[in-house]
């Protein structure tokens, strides 16, 4: 090539942008734990309200009053009990939950003085405490001679297998990764669970014995429904949501440097180091939702010089909460509102810019407005919801869907006879590990009462 | 693994947390509410003798004193024995006694000072089927302006009396209430074992009024403008509890005689405290009046962990082993010396010890190091008084530490003298003459 022909123009996706220690600072715990101090003087503040609206608001009705009490006594792991007897991964939970909007929001002194009991740090400091001192939780009961099929050792089916387990029947996990713990290992921001947490709350869980998992055993894949049915006593299905929904613009796939967002969420969880993580210095991420957040703030953390968040609808409906949407505004995210993916630029082979067609809403129908804009990006994160993959049941007899999702009745049992399914593989609206965990909990007690008839 | 279960006199119950006689245990919805949670005993509301019952006020009853965050630390009732007729309430024992079995039923009594109205009631109480019963010699208000009691129980040789006619006219156990106002316990202590009383419970409420209503210029919670002292109860007066049955576990008179301990227990750790001392079952009530009858779960997982952690299978394994560290102040080691000692990671630097210990006791804390704002202990002037300690609104912050070595610089002594209490002391004129 000449000296004088142009030079292509890459785009600008590097890993190091930032330092070793910043990198680990920026990484660690948003919120740090509380020390003991602090656990006093916030447990201190629980009032031990009656019919407590915290506990209402728990998807898993952890009791928080009685657990809050025991910190304030000086029995972190009589809180930690208390708490593992309605949501075994109360550790993980602690760390995740959007307290913001559910305990914590229904708080009485959030009401009182707009500032609610620290209940997720309080769960933390009971739960690290208890996984610190090496008890047992609880013992397994005598061998009952059944055996159950758990799809998936996700929150949903982590939960289902424990409670089973607990009774004494045998469990084994099929699980399609090389690691357990689902969204928690693979999903979550970084900084929201630290040091390995999933793996060593699901190593912890499965400490009960009468557990034991596969590995890269995938349903529709080396499984087939039809099969585990028939050669177990039951069978619970927790294989969350492995799809993504597809921007749905011409040539996307053509492009490495559109990404989906859960994938890049994942890489980064499972780097070795931070400094080998690659980020685009100007970053585009298309949605409204938890991961969009997630994706946004951790380019940023990572070194990104300008991060873009452009989602369809107004600010308002964001599926993200308002507290994460602050986290993100925080972080210097622009958050662009009432615009939707219009067609991508490509130059050489690689993405260097997407167009955007503002919308608006009439007669609650989303349309184009006509006005479009051009951003500029190294890199563009894909955030527009995930979704089932009905055609894992293919093959066999599906379980009755609705839209993408399997249908269960209040006990989490499917139409098809001892079949149950739990967490975002079904018809719900949470999604968040907790309802999967208590999906995965009432299932156990309906799959254990069916098999004790 | 643990055991919480315990059988006092004879009395079996699940665990050694109890409700003691008042509105809580008045009636059987209360107490069905209250074994449904998982309180291991209660102590029926004082029941009095058969006829028309006393009459409550209608206006306030009770009063309290609050912490910051409005967080009750001490409590006033002026309520009396229970105003529901006796054969109601009598019924309600045997129903509540036979649908759980398993949980201590004792009923506290009332009666007007003559033998028959004692052998009177004891009968009647006796055909419930209750585990035992309880003399109320505590009551500071109303009854006692009717020769009942803490009328009884002041006076020594009523008590004695009193306990020989129930002795005498029931097979039940028979636990005497004390009331801690009084001089000294232990003379009523003594009083109740000479009369045969099987145990003791203490202490009943501390004669009080909570507060001065400063616009209207009358005592606070007023009936319509006046009121009258009452019984105080609630952790303000847990220490006074404390000390009395440490005295009656410690007095060579009374040691041994099983004790139910009342008086400001909140949490696990308030009812380890008395179990250490000697309590063999411990009785709530302002806890559960404040918080709802769900705390004995805490109490409950509380004791449990406590006693995992140090190897305690049953509260008999840790019961009254505190008790022989009490004693007189004369017999105290004048020769220990202690030093008070700032954590300075952990200090926040709000003054507060500096200030006190300033202005109240022994300008003996440095307010700056180097022209720093920085808290520090002068070893020259600290007497261990503690005071630093206590006030510090950090745990563990300050310390009093136990010094071995070396000279003390505000005595001039070496720290390890050989112990010497006041009884030894050259300053004391009674000092027994040592040696030869």
């Amino acid at each position: 090539m000449s000296a004088n022909a142009p030079v292509p123009h890459r785009p600008d996706i590097a890993p190091g942008r930032l330092h070793a220690k910043a990198l680990a600072e920026n990484f660690s715990d948003l919120h740090p734990p509380l020390n003991a101090h602090e656990a006093q003087v916030e447990s201190d503040r629980c009032y031990f309200c009656f019919d407590a609206p915290c506990q209402k608001a728990c998807p898993t009705s952890i009791d928080v009053p009685l657990f809050i009490r025991e910190i304030a006594t000086g029995n972190p792991l009589g809180a930690a009990k208390t708490i593992y007897d309605a949501n075994i991964l109360g550790g993980m939970c602690a760390r995740v939950c959007p307290t913001e909007t559910l305990c914590e929001e229904a708080c009485v002194r959030e009401h009182a003085e707009g500032k609610p009991v620290k209940i997720g740090l309080l769960q933390r400091y009971a739960t690290d405490a208890f996984m610190e001192s090496g008890e047992r939780a609880y013992e397994r009961a005598a061998p009952t001679g059944k055996k159950i099929a758990v799809i998936g050792a996700g929150p949903a089916g982590l939960a289902c297998a424990h409670a089973l387990a607990r009774k004494g029947h045998a469990v084994t996990i099929f699980e399609a990764r090389p690691k357990p713990g689902g969204l928690n290992e693979y999903g979550v921001a970084a900084y929201k669970a630290t040091q390995d947490f999933a793996a060593r709350e699901a190593r912890w869980i499965l400490e009960i014995g009468g557990i034991e998992v596969e590995y890269g055993a995938a349903l529709g894949d080396q499984l087939a429904l039809d099969n585990l049915r028939r050669s177990h006593d039951a069978v619970f299905i927790g294989i969350g949501l492995p799809n993504t929904n597809a921007l749905g613009l011409p040539e996307s796939e053509r492009f490495t440097n559109l990404v989906e967002a859960v994938d890049f969420i994942e890489d980064l969880r499972q780097a070795k180091s931070l400094e080998s993580v690659a980020i685009g210095r100007r970053v585009v991420v298309v949605g409204g939702g938890m991961t969009a957040i997630d994706a946004a703030v951790q380019s940023v953390r990572l070194g990104a010089e300008k991060v873009t968040l452009v989602y369809r609808r107004s600010i308002e409906v964001m599926k993200a909460s308002p507290y994460e949407r602050e986290l993100a505004l925080t972080h210097g995210v622009d958050i662009v509102p009432w615009a939707r993916p219009h067609a991508l630029v490509g130059e050489d082979g690689a993405l260097r810019a997407i167009h955007f067609e503002r919308t608006r809403e009439v007669n609650g129908a989303l349309v184009g407005a006509g006005e479009t804009f051009a951003v500029p990006a190294d890199v563009v994160f894909s955030a527009i919801g995930q979704k089932g993959a009905p055609a894992m049941f293919a093959g066999s007899e599906a379980p009755a869907m609705t839209g993408d999702r399997i249908a269960v009745d209040d006990t989490l049992k499917t139409n098809l006879p001892n079949v149950w399914a739990g967490g975002d593989c079904v018809v719900g609206d949470l999604d968040l590990t907790v309802s999967a965990v208590d999906d995965g909990k009432r299932a156990a007690a309906s799959i254990h009462a069916a098999l004790s008839r | 693994m643990v055991d919480l279960s315990v059988n006092f006199l004879g009395i079996k119950a699940p665990n050694p947390f109890w409700l003691a006689s008042a509105p809580p245990t008045d009636r059987k919805v209360n107490v069905e509410r209250a074994f449904k949670e998982g309180w291991g005993g209660v102590v029926w509301k004082t029941l009095g003798e058969a006829g028309p019952p006393v009459v409550n006020v209608s206006g306030p009853r009770y009063g309290a004193i609050h912490g910051p965050d409005r967080r009750l630390i001490g409590f006033n009732n002026i309520e009396l024995i229970t105003d529901r007729d006796l054969e109601i309430n009598l019924k309600e024992i045997a129903e509540v006694k036979k649908e759980w079995p398993d949980r201590a039923v004792v009923v506290s009594l009332m009666v007007p000072c003559d033998e028959d109205s004692w052998k009177t009631i004891l009968a009647r109480v006796a055909e419930t089927g209750c585990d035992g019963v309880e003399l109320n010699f505590g009551c500071p208000h109303g009854m006692s302006e009717r020769g009942m009691g803490s009328a009884v129980g002041q006076v020594p040789e009523y008590i004695t009396m009193v306990v020989r006619w129930c002795k005498q006219h029931t097979k039940l156990p028979v636990i005497v209430k004390l009331t801690p106002n009084i001089t000294d316990i232990r003379a009523a202590a003594r009083a109740a074992k000479a009369g045969g009383a099987d145990a003791v419970s203490l202490i009943n409420t501390v004669n009080s009024i909570m507060g001065i209503d400063l616009d209207a210029l009358t005592i606070k919670d007023s009936i319509g403008g006046m009121g009258t002292h009452g019984g105080m109860c609630g952790p303000a007066v847990k220490p006074i509890a404390l000390a009395m049955t440490a005295e009656i576990a410690r007095d060579p008179q009374t040691r041994g005689l099983p004790i139910s301990a009342i008086g400001g227990i909140t949490t696990w750790r308030d009812a380890a405290e008395f179990i250490a001392l000697g309590a063999g079952t411990v009785q709530v009530c302002t806890a559960a009046m404040t918080y709802g009858f769900k705390i004995v779960k805490e109490m409950i997982s509380g004791l449990e962990a406590h006693m995992r952690k140090k190897g305690y299978r049953t509260i008999e394994d840790f019961r009254g082993r505190a008790a022989a560290s009490v004693t007189d102040w004369q017999n105290l080691n004048l020769n220990y010396v202690a030093k008070a000692k700032i954590d300075q990671d952990l200090c926040i630097q709000c003054g507060r010890c500096h200030i006190v210990c300033e202005d109240t006791s022994h300008q003996a804390i440095f307010a700056s190091v180097d022209g720093q704002r920085k808290f520090v202990v002068n070893d020259a002037e600290c007497v261990g008084c503690n005071l630093c300690a206590l006030v510090c609104p950090v745990e563990d912050c300050i310390v009093l530490e136990h010094r071995t070595q070396g000279v003390d610089p505000r005595t001039h002594r070496p720290y390890d003298l050989p112990p010497q209490n006041w009884t030894q002391h050259p300053n004391n004129p009674m000092a027994a003459k040592v040696g030869g």
